[in-house]
């Protein structure tokens, strides 16, 4: 389970990028977050594993605080976080394999990782989810000879190897087609049920959000606006959600004397 | 349409620019003239330059080989001081990079350092290096050796750093999301990035310090340009050009062989 309470993220003297956000993730569910670009969806996500760090505020992954976390503490954290991105984040140069091995990275020793000697285990398992997601053929092939949809499946094969507690997905679908793009979605869905994983999706495809995600969070402005069933979101709700500009929010904000809080939804 | 109005004026330059460009002009030739005034050259020297390249032409030929295993001794002894120089001075390189490029750098301190060794490597010429080591380890090899490592240092240093600062940053977030250390993201995540520069760049290193080794020997460093400077100081012009000829195919050579290589790793 992911507790995340009150957190605030800002970044010098500027306006926070995230305004006091509280959000709970229970087992085997997926999530995604919609909102317009700049609204701190990202921020949100690299705050949970700290590759951006919180200004304050608390953030609890099965009973580990992870905003106090230091150095080797941290990495072992990590470990148990797997992160998708938008780009897919692969070392292009590489193998397959060897991205994929990548996710075990926090696992296993120097010396293994250089001389790429990793554990049969590690090995199995890679071969294991490269054929669940159907790329095992490719994996002696160069990272970059692969087609878009065929390098996100590695970066999910990645994150996987990590033996996650939850994966995080940083707009996973957003430089893919749409009919891989819905592949990819289908794939997080029955993964998340498949290895009893919490799956947070940032997302601008609200279409997607809605037909492959158990609950949808909106955020405006470093806020969430609404928390609900994909079937109520409305009209309404979407309008909230991607209306209105930064300036607006703080005007209104002045105007209502309230700093720092959430809206409720 | 316009026929009947006055033609339209367009000049590429306003007469400003025209004047700017015009004082430019001038001021490179006055600059020129003054240069070469300045200098003191000899001119009967210069004019009777045709007659001192066909007087030493004739002295030269034909080259005299009958020492030729001198020679290819001489050239073996300066592809080792080439060869050897490059990769100690890799070695020493790798970690000059990584704390002089700015994304890497532990913190100013080390980068400050990096970037000082970087330029005192590079601001000396072998040849001031060579004199420096034959003054502090006598004339030889070593010397050489010493001269080019130093000098090469800085060079491969300065690129490598540069195709550090330029990798792209995506990969290793994606890895140190995993959780790995800081050495296995050098390993997973900046080494696969700059290995092409690393290659590209030791092996024009290795074809420049071959080049750079011949004439160590002017300065009792080493290599085939001993055998030169002794061949020059006894006027034994026939061995001066067989000299020049061997040097000629050796560069030929690595220039050949950098290429295959490159052509092969990259």
């Amino acid at each position: 389970m992911l507790q995340i309470t009150n957190l605030v993220k800002r970044y010098g003297s500027d306006e926070p990028v995230l305004k006091n956000l509280s959000l709970t993730v229970p087992e085997r569910n997926v999530v995604s977050v919609i909102g317009a670009s700049g609204a701190g969806k990202s921020t949100l996500l690299r705050c949970i594993n700290r590759l951006v760090e919180p200004t304050s505020g608390d953030i609890e992954l099965n009973g580990v605080n992870l905003t106090k976390l230091r150095g080797g503490q941290l990495r072992h954290a990590r470990q148990r976080i797997g992160m998708i991105f938008q780009g897919f984040n692969l070392v292009e140069r590489l193998t397959v394999m060897e991205n994929v091995l990548s996710g075990r990275l926090g696992y296993v020793s120097f010396l293994r990782a250089a001389f790429r000697r990793f554990p049969q285990a590690d090995i199995d398992r890679a071969f294991h989810f490269m054929e669940r997601v159907g790329i095992a053929h490719y994996a002696n092939k160069r990272a970059d000879e692969l087609s878009g949809g065929e390098r996100q499946r590695v970066g999910v094969v990645r994150a996987l190897m990590q033996e996650p507690e939850i994966l995080l997905a940083d707009e996973p679908t957003a430089s893919l087609d749409p009919k891989t793009s819905e592949q990819i979605m289908a794939l997080l869905r029955s993964l998340s049920e498949e290895l009893s994983l919490p799956v947070l999706i940032n997302i601008h495809n609200v279409t997607e959000a809605k037909a492959y995600t158990d609950r949808i969070v909106g955020m405006r402005y470093g806020r969430i606006i609404f928390d609900g069933a994909p079937t109520s979101l409305d009209e309404a709700a979407m309008d909230e959600i991607y209306a209105g500009t930064p300036v607006d929010d703080r005007a209104a904000d002045q105007a209502a004397g309230r700093p720092l809080e959430t809206v409720p939804s | 349409m316009a026929r009947g109005g006055e033609s339209r004026q367009w000049h590429r330059y306003t007469p400003r620019q025209r004047l700017v460009r015009f004082i430019s002009y001038l001021l490179f030739v006055a600059v020129t003239v003054w240069a070469l005034r300045s200098v003191d050259i000899f001119w009967p020297w210069l004019f009777d330059a045709p007659n001192a390249m066909g007087d030493l032409f004739g002295r030269m030929v034909p080259p005299d080989f009958s020492r030729w295993s001198d020679i290819v001794r001489a050239l073996l002894e300066t592809l080792n001081i080439a060869t050897i120089a490059t990769f100690f001075a890799i070695l020493m390189a790798l970690p000059v990079a990584y704390i002089a490029a700015q994304n890497t750098t532990p913190n100013k301190a080390f980068l400050w350092l990096g970037r000082f060794i970087l330029v005192s490597s590079r601001s000396v010429n072998t040849l001031i290096w060579a004199l420096l080591f034959v003054a502090i380890f006598g004339p030889g090899v070593l010397a050489g050796i010493l001269a080019i490592t130093f000098r090469s240092v800085g060079f491969l240093g300065k690129l490598l750093g540069e195709a550090i600062e330029e990798i792209d940053r995506n990969p290793v977030e994606a890895i140190e999301a995993t959780g790995a250390s800081r050495g296995k993201v050098i390993l997973y995540a900046i080494v696969p990035q700059v290995v092409p520069t690393f290659f590209a760049v030791s092996i024009l290193r290795w074809d420049i310090n071959l080049r750079e080794s011949t004439v160590l020997g002017l300065v009792g460093a080493g290599g085939i340009g001993l055998l030169l400077q002794g061949a020059i100081d006894t006027f034994q012009w026939q061995v001066v050009a067989a000299i020049l000829l061997a040097i000629i195919v050796l560069v030929l050579l690595g220039e050949a062989i950098s290429g295959w290589l490159r052509s092969k790793v990259i």
